[in-house]
């Protein structure tokens, strides 16, 4: 019994992990691999899916669709940007990254002056399980079983889908696609508007855990980069592993020595990889698979 | 009262300002300027908007009664973005081109540290208005929070009595969390209980799935939670929905951050908490301060301790120049030396220790209920800020300038 109970606790963190990291690097691998633009202002559609999800959820809609409600508005605020700002510089990466900062830096500061520095929170649904003489919140294996779900569903639709195809076809011969009746500049807003909104996704299923402060995308900032460097450029053969690698080294280093050697092992793990694969874990599994 | 930006203009004014300023006659005749280095954004923010209206609130209330001995008190306010180097730029550019009598500044202990030297080296004088980690000695500050033999020898012999003599100690990884760790770890040998665990965190995360269950693998009886900063306070959350029940203690949280009004009950039940002031407190003179603040301020989300301090700071700084009859620093500590300023604010009565130029406070031990209202099962009268003195720091005969933690006392004189 002692040591089922001690292998929950290990799976339960692993997962935890593994969950954090999945969830909230979605939208930036999405953005990142399918588009090459280096979305700085990531944490801000986190922050802009988790405000909506609370205040959503105080109007009084059920959580599931506060949290859906969160991820739209994110991805319509993100196909904005994109036609506004991110469109005219595809092809000018340094340039793109300076522009998304900015638009952060815009972000925090407006939620700041417009809804003051702080939101109450909704508060974690479902409550506890016990296990042996831990108990452990419930609401965290739900988003265990999302970051899964979310993995599949993007494999479907990138990969078993119209939209996938063509999105795909896009990234990788522009002109090609183009010449083919693709609507280049139109799939370009729709990927971004997905990345956006897979951001604002993780900010609505971490809603309920978090303070809500409008710095609060700051937070996933740091673990959503790693993983995605880490990955590389491609979300199911890069991110995924990488997210569970990172999981594994995050939540072993944690319970053995702290929070703080949590975060020392993924950066160090983040240098090593730059230094051994600088195209991450996708370059290097595609390259011997090849 | 003006409320400066970094703008072109406004740098140029500060530098004509300097050098109108070096005849020393303008100086004493015009108004008394007041610089406010305070977060009104980033991670601080929530906790630290409220010192700044604090401040322009002692500030309309000395002007509408006449200003500072007959001279009006103009404020210069810079938002430092809880940003340490925002600190040290805005602590040269009052001190040196805003040129400013006295200074208000700093959240973090970390703050702190950093325009701390930069006070030493222009010889400026600077209230710190938060409760921390205690230790300052140093001439050229005035603090005004509460330190742990103010904060920590009162809650946790209370907590040990109450809960069981097993401690677990949760703490922001920089110097404040480290030393009131520090302090938390003596009183617990003292009283004669445990350390079963303690965990550093650092500042910004925000994910506690693993220190919650290594809370839960001790036989920790309550947890001394010193979390700072937004992102930390994730904490309660995620341990109310794994369903940690253990009794909470700390020196930071409600009375700082106001926790208890913005996570969804009952996440905060059950904590217990150590403060000088916070808006609960149901006394007439805290009752008309919450009026007179919510009167100009109506949005106000919460009057926290810093408030009150930053207030009370503000009078007594005046009664201390116009005992003085100038804001001539040696003049000002000289009053100070007399061991009589002291104040009837909205935290019953203090007073400025010479010794250590901390204050003696009123602590309040505030509970957090079911429903996050506030209860206070024990008040203390009168806590001085004895340890300092008692060490070996004496302002009123030198001046180290520098920071003593109960593993590095002050030098044997």
């Amino acid at each position: 019994m002692d040591l089922l109970q001690n292998v929950f606790a290990m799976l339960y963190q692993f997962g935890d992990t593994f969950a954090f990291l999945v969830i909230s690097c979605a939208g930036l691998a999405v953005i990142f691999g399918m588009m090459g633009v280096i979305n700085l202002a990531h944490g801000e559609f986190i922050m802009c899916g988790a405000y909506v999800t609370a205040s959503a959820a105080r109007a009084g809609l059920p959580l599931p669709v506060a949290i859906l409600t969160g991820a739209l508005v994110a991805g319509a605020v993100g196909m904005l940007v994109e036609r506004m700002v991110i469109r005219h510089l595809y092809h000018r990466p340094l340039d793109s990254i300076i522009a998304t900062w900015g638009i952060s830096l815009i972000a925090t500061q407006g939620v700041l002056i417009v809804l003051g520095s702080t939101m109450q929170g909704i508060g974690t649904p479902l409550g506890s399980i016990e296990v042996g003489s831990r108990s452990y919140s419930l609401y965290r294996l739900v988003l265990m079983v999302c970051a899964l779900g979310l993995l599949g569903g993007l494999y479907l639709l990138f990969y078993h889908s119209r939209f996938g195809v063509i999105a795909r076809a896009t990234i990788q011969k522009p002109h090609m696609a183009h010449a083919l009746g693709v609507n280049t500049g139109r799939m370009y807003g729709l990927t971004f508007g997905l990345g956006a909104a897979l951001a604002g996704l993780a900010g609505g299923l971490y809603a309920p855990t978090m303070t809500m402060v409008p710095t609060m995308g700051a937070t996933f900032i740091v673990e959503s980069f790693v993983t995605v460097v880490v990955g590389g450029a491609d979300i199911f053969v890069g991110a995924a592993p990488a997210a569970a690698i990172l999981a594994l080294i995050k939540a072993g280093l944690t319970a053995w020595y702290g929070q703080l050697f949590g975060q020392i092992g993924l950066l160090v793990t983040v240098i090593l990889v730059i230094r051994i694969l600088p195209g991450g874990l996708s370059g290097w599994l595609k390259g011997t698979t090849r | 009262m003006t409320r400066n930006r970094p703008t072109l203009a406004g740098l140029m004014a500060g530098a004509a300002m300097a050098l109108v300023a070096a005849a020393p006659a303008f100086a004493q005749d015009g108004p008394i300027r007041i610089g406010v280095l305070e977060d009104q954004s980033g991670d601080f923010a929530a906790a630290t908007m409220v010192k700044v209206h604090a401040i322009e609130l002692a500030a309309k209330e000395i002007n509408d009664a006449g200003g500072i001995d007959g001279r009006p008190v103009e404020l210069v306010i810079y938002d430092t973005q809880s940003d340490n180097r925002r600190y040290q730029e805005f602590m040269r550019r009052v001190l040196q081109a805003d040129n400013v009598d006295v200074v208000f500044a700093g959240f973090s202990s970390a703050s702190r540290e950093a325009y701390r030297p930069i006070v030493n080296q222009f010889d400026g004088l600077a209230f710190y208005n938060n409760q921390y980690e205690g230790g300052v000695c140093d001439n050229n500050m005035i603090v005004t929070g509460a330190v742990p033999e103010q904060q920590f020898s009162t809650l946790i012999p209370w907590m040990m009595e109450e809960y069981g003599p097993n401690v677990y100690t949760l703490a922001a990884d920089y110097n404040f969390g480290q030393i009131s760790a520090e302090w938390v770890r003596q009183i617990v040998e003292e009283n004669g209980g445990t350390m079963v665990g303690e965990e550093f965190i650092p500042l910004g995360v925000s994910q506690f799935g693993q220190t919650i269950q290594n809370i839960q693998a001790t036989e920790a009886d309550f947890v001394v939670t010193l979390l700072v900063g937004a992102a930390q306070a994730s904490y309660y959350e995620q341990a109310a929905s794994a369903n940690v029940s253990l009794p909470m203690a700390s020196s930071v949280n409600v009375g700082q951050g106001y926790e208890h009004k913005r996570f969804t009950p009952p996440s905060l039940a059950n904590m217990y908490v150590t403060t000088n002031y916070i808006e609960e407190i149901d006394t007439p003179a805290s009752n008309d301060f919450v009026e007179r603040f919510r009167a100009m301020f109506p949005d106000e989300p919460y009057i926290n301790q810093e408030a009150a301090n930053s207030y009370i700071a503000m009078n007594l700084y005046k009664q201390m120049v116009e005992r003085a009859g100038t804001t001539d620093h040696d003049a000002i500590r000289s009053v100070l030396a007399e061991g009589d300023v002291c104040f009837e604010g909205p935290s019953g009565n203090v007073c400025l220790d010479p010794k250590s130029q901390h204050m003696s406070h009123t602590i309040y031990l505030a509970k957090v209920n079911d429903d996050h209202s506030i209860s206070f099962p024990k008040v203390w009268d009168d806590i001085k800020p004895y340890w300092l003195g008692d060490a070996g720091c004496d302002l009123t005969q030198n001046d180290p300038s520098a920071q003593y933690t109960p593993s590095a006392p002050p030098p044997a004189q």
